[in-house]
This record gives structure tokens, sequence and C-alpha cells, in this order.
């Protein structure tokens, strides 16, 4: 059984595609070591309970608040924060949510930015992987009902995942080019 | 505070008896709230997050076996939903997406809440708790299983394996009340199983007293009232229902909701609950 030893546990752990490791205690969050430990500030560390989802970030595959996984559950797992969306080399290799939420001016204060735009991500692609035409308002409004924007109203923010979900479509339509669109 | 990490149930079982201290993490949306604001500082966390079988789930002979780490985002796909529709139903309203990706049926019942959204639906479907120690496994019927507000018939030693959950045999509801659709902890909340070939009724109220219970003479009333080919009944009987189910609630004013508020919304949630299942109408999940 791995376990503690004096309160103090390594973690190794997969983030943004790096094989990452830190001596951990265990009661501390994934979200705390991300920001203090792997020097990843982008997910926010605002209510600490799992209501606002600033802390958003993909584990194994899923968003998941990660003020609320301990560091040491991630254990072997793969992490993607938003700093793992974009490629490198500036604007040009944004991701899709980040260019929609800025064409469509979806950012005011910017704090609950970052987690909103790893659930977007999460909604736009998994949309775009089952075929699903459709993203109407009530469907992206319960899928980001764990985000809290304090500033827009999410008026700006639906609109932008709208303009990223017709995005992602059609890059996934060009990555298929044998496939006919529904 | 030491971390736990065993890689499997036996090891999670002998590590709970060697530790009985230890508190069980799994999603961790209950336990690292606690951590996070420093209202618990256990000796140990117990990590059931690496214990492969907890997230199995199986139906045997008309009775689905839900592992205790399997997710509320799991229950919501179909092949769960169809069969257990008040438990999806429930599961929906659990914190948001991100919430419901790591939140468990296990830690749900483990962390025994008043308002927890899996109860109701639990104690109207009749589940059994299965717990298990170095001593052996045990069988809890849910309606034993809390003992008091966030307090539970577990031994120190033991842990919840799973929970065994009737294969839906007709209409099921689930309807919560709070400020919110999504991230809120339950005002109150009301689940209705009707069984037409068993005729009886299931009922769960939670968030409406120190333990979520069942409806009794609701239930039984209900079962006597109640055209069962057509599921329907009388406006007169529906209200009676209603007022009975209020009646089994032993509600307490606090910061949501007054005591006199959460009896009335009782009583519609059990009228409203009624008049969907009779119109056999299933909320999407």
């Amino acid at each position: 059984m791995r376990q503690s030893t004096d309160g103090v546990i390594v973690l190794r752990v997969s983030v943004n595609g790096e094989s990452r490791s830190a001596e951990v205690s265990p009661g501390v969050s994934l979200l705390t070591a991300l920001r203090e430990q792997f020097g990843l500030p982008g997910a926010k560390n605002a209510c600490e309970q799992g209501e606002c989802g600033s802390c958003t970030v993909y584990l194994d595959g899923d968003p998941v608040c990660s003020c609320l996984v301990a560091a040491a559950q991630a254990e072997g797992r793969q992490v993607r924060t938003v700093e793992g969306l974009a490629g490198a080399g500036g604007p040009a290799a944004q991701d899709a949510v980040q260019r929609a939420f800025l064409a469509c001016g979806a950012v005011q204060c910017g704090f609950c930015t970052p987690g909103l735009v790893v659930a977007v991500h999460d909604l736009v692609h998994r949309t775009a992987e089952n075929h699903s035409e459709d993203l109407d308002d009530a469907t992206i409004r319960e899928a980001l009902a764990g985000n809290l924007c304090r500033c827009t109203g999410y008026e700006k923010i639906i609109e932008a995942v709208r303009q990223a979900a017709a995005d992602v479509r059609s890059e996934h339509r060009s990555q298929r080019p044998g496939q006919v669109a529904a | 505070m030491e971390f736990l990490a065993p890689a499997d149930w036996a090891e999670a079982v002998q590590a709970k008896a060697a530790h009985p201290e230890a508190v069980p993490i799994a999603g961790g949306t209950d336990v690292m709230v606690e951590l996070n604001f420093d209202l618990r500082r256990p000796t140990a966390l117990l990590d059931l997050g690496r214990v492969a079988e907890l997230r199995d789930w199986e139906v045997r002979e008309g009775v689905v076996r839900i592992g205790a780490a399997v997710t509320f985002a799991r229950l919501l796909r179909a092949d769960l939903a169809g069969r257990l529709p008040a438990l999806a139903m429930a599961a929906r309203t659990v914190g948001s997406p991100q919430i419901r990706n790591r939140a468990t049926v296990g830690g749900n019942l483990g962390t025994a809440s008043p308002a927890g959204d899996a109860h109701p639906a639990l104690l109207a479907t009749g589940a059994v708790v299965e717990a298990e120690s170095v001593r052996g496994p045990r069988l809890i019927p849910i309606a034993e299983f809390f003992t008091g507000v966030k307090r539970s018939a577990l031994a120190p030693d033991e842990l919840i394996k799973a929970v065994s959950i009737p294969e839906a045999a007709g209409p099921q509801q689930f309807a919560k009340v709070g400020s919110r659709n999504a991230m809120v902890i339950a005002v109150c909340s009301l689940s209705l199983a009707l069984d037409p070939d068993r005729r009886t009724v299931g009922t769960g109220i939670g968030s409406a007293g120190p333990t979520p219970v069942t409806a009794p003479a609701a239930e039984r009333f209900l079962a006597e009232e109640l055209d069962w080919d057509r599921l329907t009944v009388s406006a007169g009987a529906a209200m009676r229902f209603g007022r009975l189910v209020a009646q089994a609630a032993s509600p307490i004013d606090d910061v949501r909701g007054t005591a006199a508020y959460r009896r009335h919304a009782l009583a519609v949630l059990a009228v409203r609950t009624l008049h969907w299942t009779s119109r056999r109408e299933q909320v999407p999940v």
C-alpha cells in the first residue's frame, strides 16, 4: 500500500503531458499543488468548496474542481490545466475556446475565465465528438452551472460557447473529410 | 495527517481496521471542503480512489449493485439511469458537472447528511447498503443506515462497499426544492417509487429532519387509494397523501428555510411527484 511518511507523500502526476513530481502533505488540494508547487497559477483559488468552478481542470479527461481533489489522489493520473489547452506560439496557438472568449468579449475581470474555459472546452469537444448539432441555451447553462461569473451576466459567455462550438465542430469535420455532416 | 492509498479492496479493509480513525475519501467533494476550511483534522485519509472494484456495477436477478465509488455522473448515463430513474433524477441535481464527475454514491452515504441528494431515492427504492470490515461483510437496509445528523450505522472499522437497488418496476420520481437548479443543498426533497407488480409505494424525504426518512403512513394510504391499472388517484386522495408525507417529516428552522415552509413544500412535492408518475411522465435525464 502506498502511504505517506511523517505527513509527506511523493506525488507523481502527468501535468499537461509532462511528468511532474512533488512532495505534498496529505490534506493539500490538487489546486494548491498546481499553483504553488508546479508553478501553474491558471486554475484559480476562490471558494475552496466546489461552488465557483474557478479551479476547474481536467483529471483523466473529466473536468473537476481541483480544490476538492487531494493532491495525493492524483498519483499516476493525467491532469490538464488551462495552461495546457493552448499550443506554444502566442495568440495564434490559442484554443478555439480561448479565441471565442476574446472575440465575444466574454471576459471582464477574468478571475472565473480559466475555469470557464476548461468547462466550455469539455462541453464543446464532447458535443462535437457526439456529433450533436444543437447546443441550446438550457444545455449550455446546465453544463456551466458549476462556474460562477460575477461580472458578465453570462450572456457574452454563452455567445462565446456558441462560437467555440461552431469552430470546434468545423475543426472536427475538417479532420474527418470522409464524413458527411448530419 | 497521513495518507493511506490501498491498491485494492482487501488492502482498504485492512487499512481501515488498522486505522479506524482514518477518514475515507473517494471523490473528495465533502471531505476536502472540511479540510480546506480546517473544520476537521483527521489523523489520516484513506483514499479509495485506486480501488477499481468500487467503480463497478452489475445487474443480477433484477437488482442493480452499484460500487461505492460509482459517480453521480455515471448514474446519469442511460444504462444505469434507465434502471434506476429516481436515483438518476437525484444525481442530476447534485452540485454541478464538476462535482458529479467526482462525487460518489458511497461518499454521499458515508457523509450521511440529512440533505444528501441520493438518500430519498435510496429510501424510496428500498436500497441495501453493503458494508465490510475485516470481521466480514454486513448488509444494512437503507432505512436503518441513517442514525443521526451525519451519523450512520457504520462501525469505525467498516467501509461502504456497494449499494444494491431493485431495478425500477414502475414510475419513479425525485424532486428537490432550492434556490437554484444547481449547486444547491436541498431545502427539502422527496422521492416517490411505485411498484405496480407488488402494488407498493416507496417514499423518501430529505433535508426535513435529523435523518432522511420514509413516510410509511403515506405509503400505505397511497397503495390503498391508487388505481394501480391507470396509476391515478382522486384529487382529494392526492392532497391527503401530501399531508401524510409532510407529517412524516420533522423539520427545523435553519438558514435554508423554516420548518413550516419545509412541511408545506413537502406536501406540494408529494402531490407534484404523484401527478408526474400518474401521467407516466419521466423527467428526461
